[in-house]
């Protein structure tokens, strides 16, 4: 029998993505304007290459990147610019983006392009593409993708892991790609072996989604055969997180403070290896991503292909709109998704799904004393011990928190989904890591 | 569509469903069982002293507490445990001020719930048995009539307990002790034998245990560890000398039941790592065999338990996890 693959603690949350998991992805019309924030990824913001009053036909590059790890920024519909000034960002508070008024009667028809043909393209001319096209990793933290395509050379990587776990409840987004879209997933695997220089590829699938294990299996070209690998795991969060899953199909430990090529491996998430294909089938950039629309507070839940820069308003009135009992719009997953302040937020590349939350939802902020139960440490998958972090974290001893490993913590949520009495520990681990940014601890004397 | 008010709260949106006052409220419930075996063997008399202890608890709770944390639970699980192991014939007012001390100098003034080092129900008891140690140590026995007290539960407060007709003997640790005299393990595992109320009926609390343990609300690990270290020690010690009593016999006697499922699993005042759950029950099993063999005491769960809770946050630190990707072996291709 083959080895159990898996890995240690994570938690059990309920699954909850019946609403939309048999539900094939549409096509959102068009809104009547796109808002582009020029900080869609990880690294730096773009810079905008578009003046205010310019005419852009859909696709058209407007913002550029700044620097290695950045990615530029294309506009997914026709339109005029009329303005470029701050805007409601998803991870909160405001930041700059270029905001776009849709042409009403256009035809939304790209302009005429050379589409290149990926088999004489060499390794450098393949990242350049991608590059060029904006893809960045579509799990939701939007790390550029081009940068895990190269490999350092001082790092040898022998497997490329493909994550198609979509370990958080509610959303379908790669359930739906690897269903709807299996031979672009296979054509980015190719890509992918090209580029990286791997020939092994394993792909995680949680055991929920038994038809996309299937259907990835059924469709898996002859060629690829004996080199890609299909897996089914079974069900937990956090399986998604490039550690958890490196652990879990290959058994390998991701040293603390390390990235998984130090092991060997590169983690794509499915939804942007079938992104990095779509570049060399359309030869359109990223501009438009599949959202999961979702949770008891939106009317018709669904699977959308939206263009990026839609504000969510629109893309709940294509969904029938909210229930008159919604109270909380979450992007992302419910785990780690963060809730929204205004319903003008743009979709922007890294958003996985779109909850709506009723009242019923959206959790008690009332919390009762630690009564070291000890839950939070069989639940936290990097090992860490929640609890003292937390009675740390409450007395702001941030540089204690540090000495005990605060900075292996993904912030994944498992200790606050399990915590009894309700404590928000990761949200207390957010705080502390975010102040230690600002403000680095003091070494100690010597 | 017209807005709604957005409510924003943190990540994750998504809770467990167990919740603290959840925990506390199905400890007691779990607990019902153990107190209908108590009302069964000793009659009114059962619910008079648990009562009292109840009460005492709850009326500090409720007078230096706070409201909410009167209705958390865990102030009625520390008066039902208190009551639980204490003789029936303990009088009320007895069994009420070992409630108040329970609380209030073993929860209340450590800053309350989830503060405190040691069981409250625990140090409630010990704080009885140095205050009136004879009428902690008065076991009546199984009677014919079941509504007759079995002692004098109604003397008034600060008065000593009356003589009233009741026999009372020894209890089965007790018979072995100091009279080398064996009880039958049939009754010790059903619970026929003197004791305090709750602990006579083992195969009922493994039970009640078991439920626990499933719903994951107490660590199987301190219970399981607790049997294995007492069963290991006392074949052992049987075996070299056969005057001491056997694994079974220390198993299902005095109050090591209650005491591992009930006492030394409560979470505020047990490890937070596993492993440290194995270090604490390997502890307490320890030192209830060596109490009891070697000791002044026929009984030793008591004080094992306060022992290894002051031991917790020395366990707690030496156990820490090993954090994910810090082991030494980890191949690291640079």
């Amino acid at each position: 029998m083959a080895k159990r693959m898996r890995f240690r603690h994570g938690v059990h949350p309920p699954e909850l993505k019946q609403l939309t998991a048999a539900i094939p992805v549409r096509r959102l019309p068009f809104p009547d304007e796109i808002v582009l924030p020029l900080s869609q990824h990880t690294g730096k913001p773009a810079v905008p290459i578009v003046r205010i009053g310019d005419r852009v036909e859909r696709g058209d590059k407007v913002a550029e990147a700044d620097g290695f790890i950045s990615s530029p920024i294309h506009t997914s519909a026709a339109g005029t610019v009329t303005a470029i000034e701050l805007w409601p960002h998803p991870t909160g508070g405001y930041q700059d983006a270029i905001r776009i008024a849709v042409a009403p009667y256009d035809a939304q028809v790209p302009r005429k392009r050379i589409i290149p043909d990926w088999r004489g393209l060499d390794r450098k001319q393949l990242v350049d593409a991608v590059r060029q096209a904006g893809v960045v990793g579509l799990g939701g933290a939007a790390f550029p993708t081009h940068v895990k395509l190269v490999p350092p050379d001082d790092v040898s990587i022998d497997t490329i892991v493909i994550n198609g776990c979509e370990c958080e409840p509610y959303l379908t987004t790669d359930h739906r790609t690897m269903v709807e879209y299996p031979g672009r997933v296979h054509l980015g695997i190719r890509l992918m072996m090209k580029t990286i220089g791997a020939d092994r590829v394993m792909v995680g699938i949680e055991k929920n989604k038994p038809d996309a294990i299937e259907r990835l299996r059924a469709t898996l070209p002859d060629d690829l055969e004996g080199h890609v690998t299909i897996h089914g795991l079974t069900v937990k969060y956090p399986q998604g997180a490039e550690k958890m899953l490196i652990k879990a199909l290959l058994g390998r430990e991701v040293p603390s403070g390390r990235l998984p090529m130090h092991v060997g491996v590169v983690v794509h998430n499915v939804a942007s290896v079938a992104t990095i294909a779509e570049v060399f089938e359309t030869g359109l950039p990223l501009i438009e991503r599949i959202v999961t629309v979702t949770g008891p507070g939106v009317r018709r839940p669904a699977n959308l292909i939206v263009p990026v820069g839609t504000k969510v308003r629109d893309v709940f009135d294509a969904c029938g709109g909210l229930t008159e009992t919604a109270r909380e719009i979450v992007f992302g997953g419910p785990m780690m998704g963060a809730a929204q302040a205004s319903l003008d937020v743009p979709i922007t590349k890294g958003t996985t799904g779109v909850i709506a939350l009723t009242g019923a939802e959206v959790k008690s902020q009332h919390s009762y004393p630690c009564i070291r139960c000890g839950h939070c440490l069989d639940a936290c998958p990097v090992f860490l011990n929640p609890q003292l972090l937390g009675q740390l974290a409450m007395h702001d001893r941030y540089d204690e928190m540090v000495e005990n490993h605060l900075m292996d913590c993904m912030v994944c949520g498992c200790c606050g989904y399990t915590c009894p009495s309700n404590i928000p520990l990761t949200q207390l681990f957010a705080l502390a890591k975010n102040q230690l940014k600002r403000q680095p601890p003091k070494p100690k004397a010597a | 569509m017209t807005a709604p008010r957005l409510l924003i709260t943190a990540w994750p949106h998504l809770a467990e469903r167990d919740s603290t006052p959840r925990i506390m409220w199905t400890v007691n419930v779990s607990l019902i069982p153990v107190i209908v075996a108590a009302i069964y063997y000793f009659g009114p008399s059962a619910v008079l002293v648990i009562v009292a202890a109840l009460a005492g608890c709850l009326a500090t709770e409720w007078l230096f507490g706070s409201r909410e944390t009167l209705f958390d639970g865990s102030a009625v699980i520390t008066g039902l445990l208190l009551g639980l192991c204490l003789p029936a014939g303990l009088p009320m007012w007895m069994a009420f001020v070992g409630g108040a001390f329970a609380i209030g100098f073993g929860k209340l003034i450590f800053g309350g719930l989830g503060q405190n080092i040691f069981n409250p129900a625990l140090l409630g008891r010990a704080f009885l048995q140095a205050a009136f140690p004879v009428a902690l140590t008065t076991w009546p026995v199984i009677r014919e009539n079941w509504w007759a007290l079995r002692g004098d539960n109604l003397a008034l407060p600060l008065m000593s307990p009356g003589e009233v007709d009741v026999l009372t003997s020894a209890t089965p640790l007790g018979l072995m002790k100091f009279e080398q005299q064996s009880t039958e393990l049939g009754k010790l595992m059903i619970g026929a034998t003197g004791g305090s109320l709750g602990e006579t009926a083992g195969i009922l609390i493994l039970l009640c245990g078991a439920y626990l343990a499933w719903r994951n609300y107490l660590n199987w690990r301190i219970p399981i560890s607790i049997f294995l270290t007492v069963a290991a020690l006392a074949t052992l010690t049987h075996w070299l000398n056969p005057a001491f009593p056997g694994a079974l016999f220390m198993l299902f006697s005095g109050g090591l039941m209650l005491g591992a499922v009930y006492m030394a699993t409560d979470m505020v005042t047990s490890p937070v790592t596993n492993r440290g759950c194995w270090l604490y029950g390997v502890g307490i099993g320890v030192l209830v065999v060596v109490i009891r063999l070697w000791g002044g005491l026929a009984e030793g769960v008591m004080y094992a338990i306060l022992l290894m809770n002051a031991m917790v946050p020395f366990i707690n630190r030496a156990t820490q996890p090993r954090v994910f990707g810090t082991r030494a072996a980890v191949k690291v291709t640079e």
